[in-house]
């Protein structure tokens, strides 16, 4: 079978997904059952279609199941979103819509991907930028102490959403340019292999980057996120270890020291370890989590079942905060158990696993690098959201990858995804031809 | 780079991996312990949602019962209790925000009906949705109508009721009452009235001296050991020199050599003081504790609401056998003797039931939302204080008490009576407002005599009356409604 007719099989059940899903958030609110479940279906399924139809002609060979995969995410997101409140549900919709359109216009332009090697500083410089943009008076936004959203008339979004892709795309192309004299110009000082400082320079900019987001933007969240994925990528492109270690010590150092002077990075840490100091203030939002998971037990209440307001509050109190956003994982536990929430981390894990198969198909190092920092920053993001909503780590204002309610995390992770799918089409193209199967030659133009 | 991107990717199944045991630990293995905690509200939220099963009285009176509110997800439960004060105690109240007390509480799994995690999952699969179990109680609505108008004309105490054989509770009144229905609009007035204390249940956390009414366990102690049988003679002068300070009759009357019948039915002090000498402490202690004294009563109500009886010390310790203690004082009820009227009731049930003391039990059947019992109470032994012999000789000297002694106004007409009065000295009580003619009135006994049905005490504190005066009628007429309800 080829790669789009898989694509294509895997998409069915997909849609069947998010249609028995909305029946039974109906037949929780409604106790009956009209066809609406199925229209929303065979919506969900059309676009599919179309943007599978859309990959067929443009990348033939990029990989068949990372679509289906964010497709399943995004859907079993619609219906919790539309379980919480079915006009967000209506905007998160659109969003899909958006995010499926830049993710076309992003395959239809950036065929040749390599250009955004040219502009690497423009773009790293971009990114850096609109991520300030929240401090600028007029359009930035504070939400719980950190600086994370713009919003210029009708338009708000989160910058850092776009800034990791612009992140990524930037240490792809210029670690694929130095990754050689980092590695053959390390010394070894007192039995620690030490990179060489002079193309150290960008390096440590993007450890100061982090740093200046957590004091700046004090978004502790996004600079976890950032500053793992930029040591995943370091640790790829040189296999030094080493650099690894290094880099978490600066981390932490720095992490350190401004969780001791800055308050809200303090304050995070302290909910964080006891949550139980203040709980129906400060540790409010991780105690709801936790309990609500509790709630859930193996199998969990079902669709639509888990209380998320107080009953009886006019206006409906929430008893679990954000739960359209941060702590929509909390939510998943509490209505399809922990079987549930396994199932989610494995599409994860599955997703996670094909963006890095492609970056082993991959043949030229930017490519590589391009296709692991993708993969890498989506797999930590989700770590991020889901270990602080399960209080592995300090609960922070980062979105669940495709199913968090909001437009910026939906469209930037679709061109994220786009990015791969080109990488992808070339890899498996290439890695086809050499096979030579008759007559494939030819037929390349 | 191949290499290194397959580490990555194990790395990141490793993390995913921590993911996945956090969930597991929240959601599975510490879930249990979650729900208990003070700060997580969805517990009482969901049991907000279930229809908490109703709670009745032996006739079928309503005592409590959940009213639906709002509508679909809005939809909840609300406690309401037709009768108001009438059952306030021992039912207590239960509300979201003001959590639960007593009965309520102590039941509460029965009445919010909790199951399995598979019976929640076949629940799921059928559509069923979880409802909670009726209870019925032992409690006899009129009787305990009767005692709580009866308190509310005398001042504030308890009254408690138990059938002898079964210890099945037909009537636990303590006034001042309060009503469960206004706890959640004046919980911070009931919970700091401190003169009042509605929401504080006198009849199994009221301590008072049981005054008088121990000396049937000082009888009880006298006979079970050996060391009297009903026909010894103990001297019995107006006054006796005890450690230092005299113990005196009422009086001072000089009853000279007279046996138990004669020095019960005139509760005669010297007499009792000199029995519990002759009894010593470790016998004397036995028996009590065999009474239920020095121990959580066993009645379904929640530990934290039901006081120990007993001997306490300066501090307020409970003592022990060991520890010295004035045993003549001890033996007519004094020496920082403190008991619950609940306590007092399960001493006349004993010897209404020969000796054997039964579990003292609210609850009587739970019933399933189809009807169906799914729970019955199966009456227990909780000790046997005394043989049916002693029990037997006991009860003909209470006969006495009330015929001809200080207990003459709980006599019904056409029924023998046993029973026991006491009245405690407290003066400077603070809970009185420190007058100095206060006394804690009690009334102890049992009837029919010779078959009996209902073990009752009675017991009014701050009052200046004696215990024939205010908590014999007491006793009269709830054990009158008890035996005419039969």
């Amino acid at each position: 079978m080829t790669a789009r007719n898989r694509e294509l099989f895997a998409l069915v059940p997909v849609a069947l997904l998010l249609t028995a899903g909305f029946a039974a958030v109906f037949a929780q609110e409604s106790a009956q059952l009209g066809n609406l479940s199925l229209i929303y279906g065979a919506y969900f399924l059309a676009i599919c279609l179309a943007t599978h139809i859309f990959l067929r002609v443009r990348l033939p060979n990029a990989d068949p199941y990372l679509f289906p995969l964010m497709a399943t995410l995004t859907a079993f997101g619609l219906v919790m979103i539309y379980r919480i409140d079915e006009t967000l549900a209506r905007d998160q919709a659109n969003w899909f819509v958006l995010g499926l359109v830049l993710f076309a216009v992003t395959i239809y332009f950036l065929r040749d991907y390599e250009v955004l090697e040219r502009y690497r500083y423009t773009i790293a410089v971009v990114g850096l930028l609109v991520l300030l943009a929240p401090r600028v008076p007029g359009i930035g936004q504070q939400v719980n102490g950190a600086y994370l959203g713009v919003k210029i008339g009708p338009l708000a979004f989160q910058p850092a959403e776009f800034t990791k892709l612009a992140i990524v795309v930037f240490l792809a192309s210029y670690l694929r340019e130095h990754r050689e004299v980092l590695i053959v110009g390390a010394r070894r000082v007192l039995g620690v292999t030490l990179p060489p400082l002079k193309h150290f320079g960008p390096m440590l900019v993007v450890w100061g980057a982090s740093m200046f987001m957590l004091v700046f933007i004090r978004d502790l969240g996004s600079s976890l996120m950032f500053f793992a994925a930029f040591l995943a990528l370091l640790y790829v492109a040189t296999g030094r270890f080493s650099f690894v270690v290094i880099g978490m010590a600066m981390f932490l150092v720095g992490a350190w020291f401004f969780a001791s002077t800055v308050p809200h990075v303090h304050d995070r840490v302290e909910i964080w370890l006891h949550p139980y100091n203040s709980p129906e203030e400060t540790g409010y939002q991780i105690l709801q989590s936790i309990f609500a998971q509790a709630d859930g037990g193996l199998f969990g209440k079902g669709f639509g079942q888990a209380l998320i307001t107080i009953p009886g509050t006019h206006p409906p109190a929430r008893l679990l905060p954000a739960a359209e956003t941060d702590t929509i994982y909390a939510l998943i536990v509490n209505e399809v158990g922990l079987f549930g929430a396994c199932g989610v981390i494995l599409v994860y894990l599955l997703a996670t696993a094909r963006g890095f198969k492609i970056a082993l198909l991959a043949s030229d190092g930017f490519s590589k690098l391009l296709a692991t920092g993708l993969t890498a920053v989506f797999a930590i993001q989700a770590f991020v959201i889901i270990g602080g909503v399960t209080r592995v780590i300090p609960l922070t204002g980062v979105t669940l990858p495709f199913i968090s309610y909001g437009g910026s995390s939906i469209v930037a992770n679709f061109v994220l995804l786009a990015l791969l799918l080109l990488v992808s089409d070339r890899a498996r193209r290439e890695a086809a031809e050499p096979a030579g199967r008759p007559g494939t030659l030819g037929m390349v133009p | 780079m191949n290499r290194q991107i397959v580490k990555l990717f194990a790395f990141i199944v490793v993390l995913f991996g921590v993911l996945v045991g956090f969930t597991s630990y929240w959601s599975v293995f510490d879930a249990e312990a979650l729900k208990e905690k003070n700060a997580n509200k969805r517990p009482l939220l969901e049991q907000q949602q279930i229809p908490r099963g109703r709670i009745l009285a032996a006739d079928g009176t309503v005592i409590a019962k959940s009213v639906p509110k709002g509508k679909g997800a809005e939809k909840r439960y609300v406690r309401r209790y037709p009768e108001g004060a009438l059952f306030g105690h021992p039912i207590g109240y239960s509300f979201v925000q003001f959590g639960d007390s007593e009965f309520e509480q102590f039941h509460n799994e029965e009445l919010v009906g909790e199951e399995s995690e598979f019976g929640s999952i076949l629940d799921e699969l059928t559509g069923g949705t979880q409802e909670g179990n009726d209870i019925v109680t032992n409690i006899d609505a009129e009787a305990q109508r009767v005692a709580l108008a009866d308190l509310e004309a005398s001042g504030f105490g308890a009254v408690v009721a138990i059938v002898p054989q079964t210890g099945e509770v037909k009537v636990m009144a303590s006034n001042a009452p309060y009503n469960p229905n206004r706890v959640p609009y004046k919980f911070s007035k009931l919970s700091t009235n401190d003169i009042e204390r509605p929401l504080y249940d006198r009849a199994t956390q009221g301590q008072y001296p049981p005054g008088s009414t121990f000396k049937v366990v000082t009888a009880a102690a006298g006979l079970e050991s050996g060391t009297i049988t009903p026909e010894t003679t103990i001297n019995a002068p107006g006054t006796l020199e005890v450690e230092g300070t005299p113990l005196q009759n009422d009086f001072n009357e000089d009853f000279g050599p007279i046996a138990l019948d004669t020095a019960l039915t005139n509760s005669v002090n010297t007499w009792f003081g000199q029995l519990a000498q002759q009894v010593g402490e470790d016998e004397l202690f036995e028996t009590m504790e065999k009474f239920g004294f020095n121990a959580t009563p066993g009645i379904d109500l929640p530990s934290d609401q039901v006081e120990t009886s007993g001997v306490f010390g300066e501090q307020g310790e409970l003592l022990h056998r060991n520890d010295p203690v004035d045993l003549a004082r001890l033996g007519i009820g004094q020496e920082r003797l403190l008991a619950t009227p609940l306590q007092i009731a399960e001493v006349a049930a004993a010897i209404a039931n020969g000796g054997k003391l039964m579990k003292p039990q609210i609850w009587k059947r739970v019933i399933d939302p189809d009807g169906r019992v799914v729970d019955r109470l199966d009456p227990s032994v909780y000790s046997e204080p005394v043989s049916a012999e002693t029990a037997e000789q006991l009860t003909t000297a209470m006969e006495g008490v009330v015929s001809e002694g200080t207990g003459t106004n709980a006599a019904i007409s056409g029924i023998a009576v046993a029973g026991k009065t006491g009245t405690a000295e407290t003066p400077g009580n603070k809970a009185c407002g420190g007058g100095v003619d206060e006394n804690q009135a009690w009334f102890m006994g049992f009837a029919p005599a010779d078959d009996p049905q209902i073990a009752i005490a009675a017991s009014v504190e701050c009052t200046e009356q004696f215990g024939n005066d205010v908590a014999a009628p007491i006793f009269r007429d709830v054990a009158e409604t008890i035996l005419n309800g039969e």
